[in-house]
């Protein structure tokens, strides 16, 4: 089998030209999807017999939660990558992918948070997913200090992707650890978000909602991925025919 | 010329360690001090009540250790950049992994062994029961090896860097934090009457897994870091 098309994919011309044509072919679907998502979610779901509406919030808190964990596979995976096989374009979508992971580990903290206020009568309680899940925000931050603190690129993709990987074995220790440490604390003071399987017809917009996020995801990176590009090729001579062209 | 085995390189550098971190005895007594003056502020800032501070005993020593032990990573590889000792490391010829790993334990023996050493006054201090002072060492023993380990990495991906040591702690803690959980709960337990065997022996699992892993990263971040 040969691999010139993986080689050509990674350099930095044929990227920015695929990138670019990609990211509408992702980003109207993923708009299409979270408004079907929304409106399922929002109007035609039935409210939660015991938490009325307030439930709904669901429909953004769970794909943020799920996104902010596939992210960090994603960004780990794509870092070991550009470790391994010295691809630069790999560097370039886990650098691209840090700042989206942590806005979605952020989303989710907050609508759990706006969730917890009217269910749990708190704004924060230390139970296992928001701790855990604030423990993911910590680690994406402090690989996008590690990154903004190195100057020079090479040395800052190389340093972060080593890191990248460290937190990516470190993460089902984190979890599990967290759940371990909640329920000798709380005991059976939260009755956490229940799974009285869900009907249908408040599933199926979860599941168009979580592929609407994944869709806005990916969208997003390719456009970030081209920001990198010009970035990191700013003085190629091939970047100065493409944009004059 | 012959090549100096493995196994004495190890042991050269850790003696080489050692006997550096004593030479400037301060490094060595600072993260004592430290440890023993945070623990003096939680009885200050919260209640002199020994019964409330039993309470709260095994996360105030944990937290403190665990700040203590950072203050004297970033001392690690430090020196050596500057000095180019690093460089000749990595031209030895000797596993890199291997090498990261004496330096590690040197910086155990330096740092987290006087805090541990010290930690049962500072128990007694909190109202820690006798009983229950030997799973105090112990875990402290366990917690702040993983955190010489696992700091190691942090050490040699800020290395060079300006703003270094504030960004390692911002690196590390989140990778400290199951230790934390573990460590605690386990003088927690004790200081109950609870045999605390589970979350120690945990702790040494997880000693084990850092300790055979760690190495290959923190080589890794040398490299990056020395080129």
């Amino acid at each position: 089998m040969s691999w010139t098309w993986l080689h050509k994919l990674s350099s930095p011309p044929h990227a920015y030209r695929i990138t670019g044509r990609l990211a509408p072919w992702l980003g109207w679907p993923a708009l299409a999807l979270i408004v079907t998502g929304l409106y399922g979610g929002l109007v035609l779901a039935p409210a939660d017999y015991q938490q009325g509406d307030g439930f709904r919030i669901l429909y953004v808190h769970a794909p943020s939660a799920w996104m902010s964990m596939f992210i960090y596979a994603t960004m780990a995976t794509a870092a070991a990558i550009g470790l391994i096989w010295r691809i630069k374009l790999a560097h370039g979508v886990a650098a691209a992918s840090a700042p989206l992971g942590a806005w979605f580990t952020f989303l989710a903290l907050a609508t759990g948070s706006i969730w917890g206020k009217p269910m749990w009568g708190t704004w924060w309680v230390w139970d296992a997913r928001l701790t855990s899940e604030l423990i993911l925000l910590f680690l994406y931050f402090g690989l996008m200090a590690l990154r903004a603190s190195i100057e020079d690129r090479e040395r800052a993709d190389r340093a972060t992707a080593v890191l990248a990987i460290v937190g990516i074995v470190n993460l089902p220790i984190i979890h599990y650890s967290v759940y371990w440490w909640n329920t000798l604390h709380q005991g059976a003071t939260i009755t956490r978000l229940g799974k009285p399987s869900i009907t249908g017809d408040m599933l199926w917009p979860l599941l168009v909602m979580l592929a609407g996020f994944t869709f806005y995801y990916f969208a997003v990176l390719m456009t970030r991925l081209r920001a990198e590009i010009l970035r990191r090729e700013r003085d190629a001579s091939w970047l100065k025919t493409e944009l004059s062209a | 010329m012959a090549r100096t085995g493995t196994g004495a390189a190890f042991w050269l550098i850790f003696r080489r360690d050692l006997l550096l971190a004593f030479r400037h005895w301060d490094h060595v007594v600072q993260p004592v001090v430290f440890f023993a003056m945070v623990t003096t502020l939680f009885p200050l800032a919260l209640s002199p009540e020994l019964g409330e501070l039993r309470q709260l005993a095994g996360g105030v020593l944990w937290v403190a250790a665990l700040l203590a032990a950072l203050l004297g990573l970033d001392f690690l590889f430090r020196s050596d950049h500057a000095d180019g000792t690093l460089e000749q490391l990595l031209l030895s010829g000797q596993p890199l992994a291997l090498m990261a790993i004496a330096k590690a334990a040197a910086h155990w023996t330096a740092c987290g062994l006087p805090l541990v050493l010290v930690s049962p006054l500072l128990a007694i201090g909190l109202g820690v029961p006798t009983t229950a002072l030997c799973t105090v060492m112990l875990s402290l023993a366990l917690g702040t090896g993983i955190l010489s380990a696992l700091g190691a990495i942090g050490a040699g991906l800020t290395l060079g860097l300006r703003r270094g040591s504030m960004l390692l702690s911002l690196l590390v803690l989140p990778l400290a934090m199951p230790a934390l959980i573990f460590g605690a709960r386990a003088i927690d337990m004790s200081i109950h009457e609870d045999t605390a065997r589970g979350p120690l022996l945990l702790l040494a699992a997880m000693l084990v897994l850092v300790v055979t892993l760690a190495p290959l990263a923190v080589a890794a971040a040398l490299r990056i870091s020395a080129e």
